[in-house]
């Protein structure tokens, strides 16, 4: 079942195109890696999937779906007066939602142990990198979402907290059938998680699992230059 | 030279109080979205409304407001159309709105139009503060988190269907009515203090947002009462007491404050 039906999306700033006749489908339950160079038109493609952009082309999406979305990057100031618990209320759910998200990825584990409250009781300006997506994520899937869009899972997350994401991702996927579009700059993350990938430069380079779709013409393709398979950037 | 006698003062201090919490609490909102000086300059441009309202003896606050409403909406168009960043558009506006204002107000009325003087308000004028600060604070319960999420990150708010062009100028409408109360109070050139000052110490010591919004309502009500009692003591004029007040509240919070 088709969940996302795009067809000949384009966006252009300023007469400047920076996504031209893009189309692909996102089957339920997909877990689908959007990967391309900087400037490619990642968060572009993301901006327009919500109608946060204008846009030439189709975005189709099922009536009444439920999106769960997870920005790139917040900066949150330090000293901001918002608890992390007032945060995920923001999202208008009772109390007993924002506890089970918070569950699904992997806070109060034990029965709301006390150092999670003492997380939810500090300020989001004050928390880590790694909690602070975790937090994202759980605000993202308030109320059960039908689709998880995630624009780059591991920005500002050390090494050890980047393999909890993915694993996390990856639970979320198979335990509770989540279908997931994620912007990432890692090949390991795709060859290793990922049912579809989605080549993006501008246009779509190429799309398909990792095996069929990723080769070293495609990558050739994608990022201009030969490149060995495993390139690994962190900034966008 | 003592201008508030009872019973004015009663009256003084309600509405004080009353314009000192709705502006309290708006202010809020302003310091998290980074306007604390666009309420300050904002109220400069209540002050050719202020004139010509004087001139043609009309109710002051009208003129204020319908000044501010069409500075608001010019704000608000060329933020969306341009872009020009808005303490540019604002920096702008003021100072034209703020020469303009000069050039049209009465003389003898243009002391009471910069620094306002709470001592003349009257029972009408606390009736108003009331029911547009009731006002207010009905429209701002329901829409602040609204207004904290798309502050955070607009496109999250933006992926919940939330309109944060439309939320932004339902704000500032509601920043111009508590600004043209305000005037009244302590003048169109303190008008800003109401607004920032409270915000700011509370931030100092508020450790989360509900606790934040209520100390700032807080602290904005006991800097516009101890400042008009002050002021009536001491045969001052209320106003700059009113700043000098809540400046107070907020170097103490400074203490409180974790680096």
């Amino acid at each position: 079942m088709s969940l996302l039906s795009i067809k000949n999306l384009s966006v252009r700033f300023d007469s400047q195109a920076v996504l031209e006749g893009l189309s692909f489908d996102v089957e339920k339950g997909d877990l689908v890696a959007v990967i391309g160079p900087n400037g490619a038109g990642k968060t572009v493609l993301f901006r327009a999937l919500l109608g946060l952009l204008p846009f030439d082309g189709e975005v189709v999406w099922p009536k009444n779906i439920k999106i769960g979305y997870v920005p790139q990057k917040l900066f949150i100031a330090r000293d901001l007066p918002l608890t992390v618990m007032e945060f995920l209320q923001l999202k208008g759910a009772v109390d007993e939602e924002i506890y089970e998200s918070l569950q699904a990825v992997g806070f109060l584990k034990d029965h709301r142990h006390h150092t999670d409250q003492h997380l939810l009781r500090a300020k989001i300006g004050q928390i880590s990198g790694g909690e602070l997506q975790r937090v994202l994520i759980a605000y993202a899937l308030i109320n059960h979402p039908d689709i998880l869009l995630f624009d780059e899972p591991t920005a500002g997350v050390d090494i050890g907290g980047e393999e909890t994401i993915y694993s996390l991702l990856e639970k979320l996927h198979q335990k509770h059938g989540l279908t997931i579009v994620l912007i990432t700059h890692d090949l390991n993350v795709i060859y290793r998680y990922a049912k579809k990938v989605l080549c993006l430069n501008k246009e779509k380079v190429c799309y398909g699992t990792p095996q069929e779709a990723l080769n070293p013409k495609t990558l050739e393709e994608l990022y201009g230059t030969k490149i060995g398979l495993y390139p690994h950037e962190h900034h966008n | 030279m003592n201008t508030i006698i009872n019973p004015s003062l009663t009256t003084s201090l309600i509405v004080g109080a009353i314009v000192g919490a709705a502006s309290a609490y708006l202010g809020s909102i302003m310091i998290l979205k980074r306007m604390a000086l666009v309420g300050d300059a904002l109220s400069h441009v209540a002050l050719p409304g202020i004139g010509i309202a004087l001139a043609f003896q009309l109710n002051p606050f009208l003129g204020a407001f319908t000044a501010l409403a069409i500075g608001i909406f010019l704000i608000w168009q060329i933020e969306r159309r341009t872009s020009v960043p808005t303490e540019a558009i604002v920096g702008l506006i003021f100072t034209v709105a703020l020469a303009i204002g000069i050039l049209v107000t009465p003389e003898p009325d243009l002391l009471e139009a910069l620094f306002g003087d709470i001592a003349k308000v009257s029972i009408a004028d606390a009736l108003l503060a009331a029911a547009l600060s009731g006002l207010i604070f009905t429209i701002m319960i329901p829409v602040k988190n609204k207004l904290v999420l798309s502050l955070i990150s607009p496109d999250l708010a933006k992926s919940q269907r939330i309109n944060t062009d439309r939320l932004h100028l339902v704000f500032l409408a509601l920043v111009a009515v508590v600004v043209a109360l305000g005037v009244k109070v302590v003048g169109t050139l303190l008008m800003g203090s109401l607004v920032i000052i409270p915000a700011i110490a509370a931030k100092n010591v508020a450790r989360s947002f509900s606790g934040y919004g209520k100390v700032s309502l807080i602290f904005g009500v006991v800097s516009a009462v101890a400042g008009i009692l002050l002021a009536s003591k001491f045969g001052l004029p209320p106003g700059p007491l009113v700043v000098l007040a809540s400046a107070s509240v907020f170097l103490i919070t400074l203490t409180f404050r974790r680096s």
